[in-house]
């Protein structure tokens, strides 16, 4: 009765903010809101330059911190069973708890002083520096699944270890990668802070790595902060864009990954 | 897949093996694995005590024995497949064909392909059923084009008398198929590679008769071109599909002997005891 209790308030919890977000949101949001760049207030602009940002931002962490992830993962369920592999494995649970913050100081003083400005690129680091340790320790779980009578099958019929690894035992445990790999998207869309200090943030569209780049959460945070109502408003409709592009990365890999087999 | 390939072209390869092979033209006598002085360790304890067999070619051998006896373990060095289990150790020879195969140098690989193994869980990969079949083909690279791999799948699943359950549904799901058939394809995955020995741990430990029935069947057809070595714990499956038997019994191998001698009149009293029900 108890867990029935909570399970309800959890969801409902939920259910009230999207509710919430969705209300306060809607009014702002139309076509040229969702492709045009800002405008100083009382001008109208939109969150166009940002929706792109947000998704090179995400392209190039997946693009880096993805596959780092799923390398570690094989890495530590298929070999990592000395005190190596333990050392690893305990790192890689530190990194996991690292305030996003610090690893957005971190890319700040490693890329961005050296190279003299912010940029995408940084961005993109400071992401998939968060990503790596969740891509990691997921698919370390999902591979640890598989039935090791797989692995004999394939063993048996003469296949070389590291054939039977990326041929059988990673397919086998794809939607599970695929799972982590989600999860792990969805929660770096929803980041700020490593991201004030990297990619920054910018009023136009900039397709540059090397340039700094807009992102939905920066321009939620800048406008949420500003003293304007009308910004107040974008800001919201901003909130509702984001929650609805997190929500559809979550049903297209699901769709995706639908389990073929 | 070529569904209306006839039979007979197909069948016409399989001799061609045969013709290939050094024994060819001895059946029976020839000895394809000798095991001399053979011990095995799980770290300190040791599961296997100077076990020394001989398997001859193109027989079924049956090893029975109680739970932990060694069976399984003697099985698997013959193939190696030990040695992806940490901490275990092995001294003595295993002789395929006059070579150790536990010899400095030896490949693996190329040793497992000529042994095949069928498991006692079957173990179908999730992939379909046609590319289970292939799979130990395609990373052999043992066919030159499509056509010939076709070929090749289908004649190892009516090898293993799977074809006419399976022709239609090549594409779907290997996991989609039952326990019974789930077993025979891995058997069929096996044969794909044209092994001259297979070895079976327990392959119908998890089938219902109806289908442990079918795969009995299968060993007595398969043993006209392979060797087949299979551990059973259950006695009348011995009797019933093997040549000759030998009787384990903590890690020490008792009695070798005919499987006719051996259920009737066994030369050791702990056979007899064991096969009699007084133990085990």
């Amino acid at each position: 009765m108890l867990t029935a209790l909570c399970t309800v308030a959890a969801v409902g919890i939920l259910l009230i903010i999207l509710v919430y977000i969705a209300m306060q949101g809607i009014g702002s949001l139309n076509l040229r809101f969702l492709v045009e760049s800002p405008r100083p207030v009382g001008e109208g602009g939109g969150i166009g330059n940002a929706i792109v940002g947000t998704l090179v931002l995400l392209g190039l962490s997946s693009a880096i911190g993805l596959p780092f992830g799923i390398a570690v993962g094989i890495y530590l369920s298929e070999f990592g069973t000395g005190r190596f592999g333990s050392l690893v494995r305990f790192l890689v649970d530190t990194l996991t708890g690292i305030p996003s913050i610090v690893t957005g100081v971190f890319v700040y003083t490693l890329v961005v002083v050296p190279s003299k400005h912010f940029s995408a690129l940084a961005g993109g680091i400071a992401l998939a520096l968060i990503m790596v340790p969740i891509v990691a320790r997921t698919t370390e779980e999902m591979i640890k699944l598989v039935p090791h009578s797989l692995r004999e099958g394939a063993l048996a019929l003469g296949a070389p270890q590291w054939r039977v690894t990326l041929g059988v035992v990673v397919p086998a445990a794809a939607s599970g990668i695929a799972t982590g790999a989600m999860l792990a998207i969805a929660r770096i869309s929803g980041e700020t802070a490593p991201l004030l200090f990297t990619a920054f943030g910018s009023r136009f569209f900039s397709y540059y790595l090397d340039q700094p780049i807009a992102s939905l959460t920066v321009q939620i945070y800048n406008y949420a902060i500003s003293p304007y109502d009308e910004w107040h408003a974008q800001a919201w409709a901003a909130t509702l864009v984001l929650m609805a592009m997190i929500l559809s990365i979550n049903i297209a890999v699901r769709f995706l990954t639908r389990r073929k087999f | 897949m070529s569904t209306t390939a006839p039979t007979i072209t197909t069948r016409v390869k399989v001799p061609e093996r045969d013709a290939a092979g050094p024994d060819s033209s001895q059946t029976g006598d020839a000895t394809k694995i000798a095991v001399r002085h053979l011990n095995f360790y799980y770290g300190k304890a040791q599961a296997l005590h100077d076990v020394s067999l001989d398997i001859p070619e193109r027989i079924v051998m049956a090893f029975i024995g109680p739970s932990g006896c060694g069976k399984s373990t003697f099985l698997r060095t013959l193939n190696r497949m030990n040695d992806v289990i940490p901490a275990t150790r092995v001294d003595g020879e295993v002789l395929m064909d006059g070579r150790d195969v536990y010899a400095p140098g030896t490949d693996v690989v190329e040793l497992r392909r000529k042994v095949g193994m069928v498991f006692q869980k079957s173990n179908p990969f999730p992939k379909t059923i046609f590319d289970n079949v292939a799979y130990g083909l395609r990373i052999n690279r043992l066919t030159a084009s499509k056509a010939e791999l076709e070929e090749r799948v289908e004649q190892a699943l009516r090898d293993a008398a799977l074809w006419s359950e399976v022709k239609d549904r090549l594409k779907t799901s290997a996991l989609s198929l039952s326990g019974g058939q789930q077993q025979r394809l891995c058997i069929a995955r096996a044969l794909a590679i044209r092994p001259e020995v297979v070895l079976m741990d327990e392959p119908a430990s998890a089938l219902d008769p109806v289908a442990t029935h079918k795969i009995e069947e299968l060993i007595v057809e398969l043993k006209k071109q392979y060797t087949i070595v299979i551990v059973t714990h259950n006695m009348q499956q011995a009797a019933r599909v093997s040549d000759t038997t030998a009787f384990f019994l903590l890690g020490k191998l008792i009695e070798v002997n005919s499987t006719e001698r051996m259920f009737t009149n066994p030369d050791e009293k702990l056979t007899e005891d064991y096969i009699t029900g007084r133990f085990g």
